[in-house]
This record gives structure tokens, C-alpha cells and sequence, in this order.
């Protein structure tokens, strides 16, 4: 029952390799993504020109909180504690997983029922608590399949999205006996009895279990207030039901005031899972007196993000809502899975933030600023309007003038294995061709010396994706 | 962790060596956005909203509001209910079901509510756009576990209560109070990206929607 790693996984071009010639995976992402865009499409589309104000109201308020980012801290800590809850800070993964820990251990449970959240994803939570001694329980229908068949997230928002339903219905008939209820015998692949099999599954551990950890989507300095968006009800279970309830946070989650949400609960749902609202959000300030849990602890946690902060190009990563609409629309997302990035962060915006928190340190990370072609599409379909392509241009430079530098090695290998196919090839070719807008032709600086030597086609009028979908239509 | 607090913010102070001393840090809001999108009548849009999460939808009057409440329980086959402390007494006048009561003083176990078939509550706001119903805990509503153990909500909403757009509800709103912002019965999105009803939370949503009476 161990929890996998991304630890020593082979950089992008290799895993790309090989994850390309998986024909299952890929179907299982062509179908999934898909889908998605559709759906997101159209409930985008509804708000008409409005989302175009949403986003750069998003774009404002996540830029001027990031630079007086210190402000915010200390504001929101104040908040919290003024309603009955308690602030703690973790500089690293370390500190963060020794606190969650500490907490836990001190009321005496040694099982957890957990909310998705990335962060904890990123700081390993659950291998800490397993060595420990304390067994986290993830109640999100996609991460409980991970969990389940000790995998690896390939997607922020659906970490099971390189799963179909019959693998689902497998691991379920494998593996949910050894964690509790087992599943029934004649389980059928029908997401409705999955969707059945996982109450089932949880509903007793809910109602029993006294201590719950969460992330958070946004946390509201001026209030105190914490922000999670879900669909199942699993996220309300653990927010309302247990005795204590521990949040860890990333500091780039705030957002000045509560009015703020006004743009952030239109513009997340939406570019998330196309829905005009998700099914529950909850929001919490504090402790409230005879409803939920009555001791509530908020991590504030860094683990690298004021590197990110420093770096004045490439902060921009921290507005990030985490909705995953770049890896939904991503050409080489499609085709290589989540996997293949190394990293809990998978897709576009993973490609620019995994390197960034970690410093390039390792081969995996240095070679993630070229697993793109630099289409743009990521850019545009961003609600909070990262220019990933910049950030990635301005990454690749910082590796290239790296001694020793592989950057061009590696994108040619990550190129070839990503678009051996013609088609994929072509398809990438005029997607880059026809989203060049996104894309600066000479960047300032000495970024410059990388563009001055490659030249890009004319960008014709028409978004990406009134192409896309053109071409989808005439398939 | 003190060392820690200070630790991070004196990274983050480092980090925001560009940004000008003098910079404001208090951002005026414009609003530059729409409060709402949608067109046509805010009652007709909430229920077609409400009906696209495959939430039940029925639209009536103030008057006919308690026995309209006993007819959906008996058609949901509901013996027991959890109320909220401070329901309207009227509203199950009609009912013969048998309520379970959540008290401050005696409140109802996770398990009391998982027993019971379902429970009735008010709302604080409702937003038409995204067929959003928000809950604030308020004694109408009960503390935030009575809305989701139970596998059946039936939730009355007033026709002044229902805005048209999110940035409306969340004026209305107090960040102090814990909210359950509720679009349809619970969902999942999680296989193969299609939206699939009935996981952890209610699986079955009902929405009376109170018109005034003419």
C-alpha cells in the first residue's frame, strides 16, 4: 500500500518516448481532453466578451497580490488566528510534512481522510505520514484510483484522466479490499456503479474519521477565509466532519479580499471543469462554534515559491488557479500523458513551474522548458493569463547560458519523440504557425539570442481555437 | 516556527526587490466586469440551470409552499427527516413525516443523520446563471453536516433571495459564516471527464422555488 514517487523518473524526451507508444493511454487522453474542451468552450463562450474582463481582472488581482505577496502573509495570518484557527509556516517539504505530523500525532488518530490537493501532492504528505505511522485515506474519486493502483497523478485536476473505465473497474476489483470496503463482485465499468463503489467504499471511513487535511483554491486575507471547490461531497465530508481539520497551503493562494472571489468562482469553474459552478464549494473562516471541526490549523508553505517570486519573468507561474485547461489544450500533453513531465505539476504550466520550484537542479528539470512546441495555445486559454510560452523561451535561455547546456540536444530529442508521426508533426507545425500571436519574435535581453536566430511564420487572423475546432469538425 | 515565519517572509521581502518602495498595496476594485450574463427571467433561469445538474425543480406559491413540501417527501418515501433548528414550523405543517431534530444542545451524530432519509432546509441566496444555491448555517439551514449526510436535500428557495449573476451573491454574503455553495446533486467528473450524478454528497436535490403569491 506505499505510495509511488516521481523520484528518479527519466527526463522528458526519454519518458515522452516512451509514453507516446503507449496506443491505450493515448486514446484514454484524446477522449478525455476532448471532451473537456467542449465543454469549457462552450460555458466560456456564454460569457461572452465578459471573459475577456474576468480574465484580466484575474490576471490584476493575482499580480498586485503576488507583489506585496509579504502584506497579504501577514494579514491573512492575523485573520485566521483572529478566528480561532492556527498558523503555521514551512519553508520546505521537510518542515511542512514534520508539522502535519506533529498535529496529527497529537490527537492520538493515526488515519487521515484527505481532500485533493496539489500541494500536499508536491510535499509527499502521505509518504511522511506513512512512515510515521499514520495512513492517509484520499477521497477524491481520481486520486483514491491512484491510490488504489499505487500509480502516479497524471493531471491536476483529474489525476486518473490516462485511465479508462474498464482499468478503473479493475483496480477497484483489485485493490479496495486491502483499504476497506471491498467493491462489489459484479462491478461493471458503467461510471455510475464506479461512482456508487466509492461511497461505498468511503461513506463509513467519513463518518468515523476525526481528523481531515485539505489544500485550499484560495485563501482571502481581509477575512480569513479558506476556499475549496469540489464535485463530490468528498471535500465537505473532511471539511465538516472530523474533530481537526489541517490545510496546507501554498503562499501564492491568496487573494486580498472577499470580493475578489467574484471573479475567481466564475473563472475557475468554468476553465476547470466546464461547468458553469462546480457541484459544492465550501468556505471557511476559522473555527465556527458547534459546526465543524473546532481546531483548525493553516501551513502556509513556500517549498520554493519565492524562488519562483524572485525571478521577475517567471513569477508570473504563481498566478496559476490550477484549472488545467493548458493541459487540456495542450498538442504534447495529448500525446505524452502526465507522466512523461516527472512531476506533480504535469503539462504546460508544470513545465514552467516544476523547473522553477526545484532551481533546474536536475536533468528532468532542465529539460521541461522544451517539452512544448511554443503553439500558444496555453496562453489562451489561461484564466489568469500566464504567457507560458514567455516563461518557457525565458527558461530555455537560462539553461542554455547553463555551462555545459543540453538545451538544444534535449528539445530535439523531446521533438522526435513526441511528434514522430507526420501527422502530429504537421498538426503541431500549424498549430504554431496559426497561434503565433501568443508568441514574442525577439525577446528583450539576452533571451534575444535565442529567437534572433530562429524565425517564426506570419500569425494569420483566428484563435487557435476556432482552428482547432474547425479541424475537428471537418475530421 | 517562528524561525520559519520569518524565514519565509524575509525570502519573500528579497524576492520583491523590484517592486517600488511606493507602490500602493491596497488595490481599489473597479469591478470591470458584468454582474450577471444571463437573459430572461432570474426565476425561469435558475430552474433551468438547476435542471441541467439533473437537480428536481418545482416552481410554486407561497401558500401552497407546506403542502407542496408534504407531497415531495411522500414521493420521495421519506419517513424521517432532520430539520434544522429554526425551519419555519409551518412548512411541515402539512407532513406527517417524522422529523429529527438538530439542536445547538443535542446535536445529531453522523451517524443520527445518515439514518435519517433525507432532510429540509432554507437557503441564503441563489445565484440563476450557474443554478447555485448557497447555504450560510444560518438556524433555517442548520450547521453544514444536516445538508450532507443525508441522501435527499429538499431546499426552499424565496424569489427575493435568487440574484442574477456570482458577483451579486457574493456582496450578499458573510465570509464569517461557513458557506456550502450547492449547484445539483454531487458529481463527478473524474471518469473520462464526463459529469456523472450521485457520489458522497446528496444524491438527490430538490428545489421548491416560492414565487410570492398574487
Amino acid at each position: 500500500m506505499s505510495s509511488a514517487t516521481f523520484l528518479g523518473m527519466p527526463p522528458f524526451p526519454e519518458a515522452a518516448e516512451h509514453a507516446v507508444r503507449d496506443a491505450r493511454t493515448r486514446h484514454n487522453l484524446h477522449k478525455a481532453t476532448h471532451t473537456i474542451r467542449g465543454k469549457r468552450d462552450a460555458v466560456v463562450g456564454e460569457l461572452g466578451d465578459d471573459w475577456a474582463r474576468l480574465r484580466a481582472e484575474g490576471e490584476a488581482v493575482k499580480t498586485h497580490t503576488l507583489r506585496h505577496l509579504d502584506h497579504y502573509l501577514e494579514r491573512l495570518e492575523e485573520s485566521v488566528q483572529r478566528a480561532g484557527g492556527t498558523v503555521h509556516w514551512a519553508a520546505d517539504a521537510a518542515e511542512a510534512n514534520a508539522i502535519v505530523t506533529r498535529l496529527v500525532r497529537r490527537t492520538g488518530e493515526t488515519e487521515v481522510v484527505k481532500v485533493k490537493s496539489m500541494a500536499t501532492q508536491e510535499i509527499e504528505l502521505n509518504n511522511a505520514l506513512e512512515a510515521a505511522g499514520i495512513t492517509a485515506y484520499e477521497t477524491d474519486l481520481a486520486e483514491l484510483i491512484v491510490q488504489l493502483g499505487e500509480d502516479l497523478p497524471s493531471h491536476i485536476l483529474v489525476p486518473a484522466i490516462h485511465l479508462g473505465r474498464s482499468q478503473i473497474r479493475e483496480i477497484f476489483l483489485d485493490k479496495m479490499a486491502e483499504w476497506g470496503v471491498p467493491a462489489p463482485a459484479d462491478l461493471t465499468d458503467d461510471p455510475r456503479a464506479l461512482a456508487e463503489a466509492a461511497r461505498v467504499h468511503l461513506r463509513e471511513l467519513f463518518l468515523r474519521s476525526k481528523v481531515a487535511v485539505s489544500g485550499a483554491n484560495f485563501a482571502v486575507a481581509d477575512s480569513g477565509t479558506l476556499v475549496v471547490l469540489e464535485s463530490e461531497g468528498n471535500g465537505r465530508m473532511c471539511l465538516t466532519l472530523p474533530e481537526t481539520l489541517i490545510s496546507v497551503v501554498g503562499i501564492e493562494k491568496i487573494v486580498p479580499t472577499w470580493s475578489d472571489l467574484e471573479v475567481f468562482l466564475q473563472l475557475l469553474p468554468r476553465s476547470s471543469t466546464g461547468e458553469r459552478m462546480n457541484p459544492y464549494t465550501s468556505t471557511w473562516t476559522g473555527v465556527t462554534p458547534g459546526d465543524g471541526p473546532q481546531d483548525f490549523h493553516l501551513v502556509l508553505l513556500d517549498n520554493g515559491r519565492t524562488d519562483v517570486l524572485a525571478d521577475t519573468v517567471g513569477r508570473q507561474a504563481l498566478r496559476c488557479i490550477r484549472c488545467s485547461a493548458c493541459l487540456n489544450i495542450c498538442p504534447v500533453y495529448e500525446r505524452t500523458g502526465g507522466h512523461a513531465y516527472g512531476s506533480v505539476y504535469p503539462g504546460p504550466i508544470g513545465a514552467i513551474l516544476t523547473p522553477q520550484l526545484h532551481g533546474m537542479s536536475s536533468e528532468v528539470d532542465r529539460a521541461l522548458p522544451y517539452a512544448s512546441s511554443l503553439c500558444g495555445a496555453c496562453y489562451d486559454v489561461c484564466p489568469v493569463a500566464i504567457d507560458i510560452p514567455e516563461v518557457l523561451v525565458h527558461l530555455r535561455e537560462q539553461v542554455a547560458s547553463a555551462p555545459g547546456h543540453m538545451g538544444e540536444k534535449a528539445m530535439m530529442a523531446g521533438a522526435e519523440a513526441v511528434f514522430g508521426s507526420s501527422t502530429a508533426l504537421d498538426a503541431a507545425q500549424r498549430a504554431a504557425g496559426l497561434v503565433g500571436g501568443a508568441i514574442p519574435k525577439h525577446l528583450p535581453g539576452t533571451a534575444g539570442k535565442w529567437t534572433d536566430t530562429r524565425d517564426l511564420p506570419e500569425i494569420p487572423r483566428g484563435s487557435f481555437r476556432q482552428w482547432w475546432n474547425e479541424r475537428e469538425e471537418d475530421r | 516556527m517562528g524561525g520559519s515565519r520569518e524565514r519565509v517572509l524575509a525570502r519573500v521581502r528579497a524576492a520583491l526587490a523590484d517592486v517600488p518602495a511606493d507602490e500602493p498595496v491596497e488595490r481599489p476594485s473597479e469591478h470591470p466586469y458584468a454582474d450577471a450574463h444571463s437573459e430572461g427571467d432570474t426565476l425561469e433561469v435558475l430552474a433551468d440551470r438547476l435542471l441541467d445538474y439533473k437537480a428536481l425543480v418545482e416552481r410554486v406559491t407561497e401558500a401552497d409552499l407546506p403542502g407542496r413540501i408534504a407531497a415531495a417527501l411522500d414521493r420521495r418515501g421519506a419517513g424521517r427527516v432532520a430539520v434544522p433548528p429554526g425551519l419555519p414550523q409551518a412548512w411541515l405543517a402539512e407532513s406527517s413525516v417524522e422529523r429529527v431534530g438538530d439542536t445547538a444542545e443535542a446535536p445529531l451524530s453522523a451517524a443520527d443523520l445518515d439514518a435519517t432519509d433525507g432532510v429540509v432546509t432554507a437557503c441564503a441566496v441563489a445565484i440563476a446563471e450557474t443554478g447555485t444555491l448557497v447555504l450560510d448555517a444560518r438556524p433555517d439551514q442548520g450547521r453544514r453536516a444536516l445538508t450532507l449526510v443525508p441522501d435527499y436535500h429538499l431546499c426552499v428557495v424565496r424569489a427575493g433571495q435568487v440574484v442574477d449573476g456570482v458577483p451579486q451573491a457574493v456582496r450578499r454574503l458573510d465570509p464569517g459564516r461557513p458557506l456550502t455553495w450547492i449547484s445539483g446533486p454531487s458529481a463527478t467528473s473524474d471518469i473520462e471527464l464526463n459529469r456523472v450524478e450521485g457520489v458522497h454528497g446528496p444524491r438527490t436535490l430538490e428545489v421548491l422555488l416560492v414565487e410570492p403569491d398574487t
